[in-house]
């Protein structure tokens, strides 16, 4: 790994570590321990009430804030509807609720507090949570559409217009690249934010590393790092955003799939 | 890579934050204030759209009340020009009368002013006939010192004015 120089490790931002010594708290066997990456998410879901909160002054002539919040809202709408039609509005708590989830935890993963001495930790670049993520919108794909169309949910499998003798073999790619999906769904985001802050991470420890080993090294490679760091950011914080509309994205799509089938 | 070194030993906990903070979003902010945040949208997108019918309806109603003044107007000019040339006609006819009642009297009283003055001049005529028929027997007497008789010198004096 990149990780030879010293003690730097790129990985480390990743690792989970228990916080206020609830190293031992358990339900039933399983370990609850509060960490580093339950802090963030308590962080995240804060964060993100007060944002919300802070828009529902119900004003007729709304304010900033206000705005922003009716923005996301109302972007949220478009997409369902554009994506399921009028069926896709009951959805739209459901979709907000995700798309901001991961927007705000991508983002405030993001935030420059290192130089305070914190550690921001991005929990949607842990698999376990991309994971579970993905597993809700796929049960909710699953749930509605058995609910609502039966065994008939398994004709989405077959696309119409399929000839007879081609439906044996059809049939199970359309199965498996349907079960595919909540790995797609997880693995896309998990890998998409740790390569992101691997790679930030491996420019810092070149920053460092070089100019510990002289002021000519540090001018000749920590500079061009760190100007390669400060675009890499912002990169990022595009692909922050461009992950949490992919999630919400490709849910709305799978929420058709079960709605209308074809 | 600590997602999967660590994964074994943090499986649960991850789950269990994870469902009890996304579940807060999902429940509080998610069922609880979306909803209100679009019907605000949506009431704000009703009142404009009613809004906008109104001030329509309004434009409409005015255009129509303006059209209604005016076919109001050119009524009363109408009718105020028909009331002027009624009087007109009126009151060159109440002229025409009084003029020719006028005229009526004037003539009366000019026929009666003549018929006066043919009594008068006839009157006149008799009294000089009987005048000069006395100045004539008194002529003749003093001139002849014949008797005319009054009869005759009246007679002769209705020749000699009469020619």
């Amino acid at each position: 790994m990149a990780a030879e120089s010293g003690k730097i490790d790129p990985m480390h931002q990743f690792a989970i570590e228990p916080l206020f010594g609830t190293d031992h708290l358990a339900v039933g066997g399983y370990n609850i321990a509060f960490t580093n990456s339950a802090l963030w998410m308590v962080i995240t879901a804060v964060v993100l009430w007060i944002f919300v909160a802070g828009g529902m002054k119900r004003q007729l002539v709304p304010g900033r804030w206000q705005m922003a919040v009716e923005f996301f809202t109302g972007f949220i709408n478009k997409l369902l509807l554009e994506n399921a039609g009028s069926a896709g509005k009951k959805y739209v708590p459901y979709v907000f609720s995700i798309f901001m989830f991961i927007l705000m935890a991508n983002l405030l993963g993001l935030l420059p507090i290192g130089i305070f001495g914190l550690h921001p930790f991005t929990f949607t670049s842990h698999f376990t949570v991309t994971g579970v993520l993905a597993i809700m919108s796929f049960s909710i794909v699953l749930a509605v559409g058995f609910w609502k169309h039966g065994l008939h949910f398994f004709s989405l499998f077959v696309p119409h217009g399929t000839p007879l003798p081609m439906i044996p073999v059809i049939f199970p790619i359309e199965l498996v690249s349907f079960l595919v999906r909540p790995f797609s769904l997880g693995l896309r985001l998990f890998v998409a934010m740790t390569a992101g802050h691997v790679l930030l991470k491996v420019l810092a420890g070149f920053v460092i590393n070089s100019t510990n080993a002289g002021l000519g090294y540090g001018a000749l490679v920590g500079i061009p790092s760190f100007t390669l760091m400060i675009g890499i950011s912002a990169l990022e914080m595009l692909v922050a955003c461009i992950q949490a509309y992919v999630f919400a994205l490709l849910t709305s799509l799978y929420i058709n799939d079960a709605e209308h089938l074809h | 890579m600590p997602q999967i070194a660590q994964l074994a030993a943090t499986y649960s906990s991850q789950i269990f934050w994870l469902l009890l903070t996304f579940g807060f979003v999902f429940f509080v902010v998610g069922l609880g204030m979306v909803p209100k945040v679009q019907s605000t949208v949506d009431a704000r997108n009703t009142k404009i759209a009613e809004d906008l019918a109104t001030a329509k309806a309004s434009f409409a109603r005015a255009d129509e009340l303006e059209e209604q003044n005016r076919a109001r107007e050119a009524e009363a000019r109408a009718a105020a020009q028909a009331i002027v040339a009624e009087a007109k006609a009126k009151s060159a006819k109440d002229t025409e009368k009084k003029v020719a009642a006028e005229d009526k009297k004037i003539a009366a009283k000019l026929a009666d002013a003549e018929a006066a003055i043919a009594a008068a001049s006839a009157k006149a005529l008799a009294e000089i006939e009987a005048v000069s028929a006395e100045a004539a027997q008194d002529m003749v007497a003093r001139v002849s010192g014949a008797t005319v008789s009054a009869a005759d010198a009246k007679k002769a004096v209705k020749v000699a004015l009469n020619g």
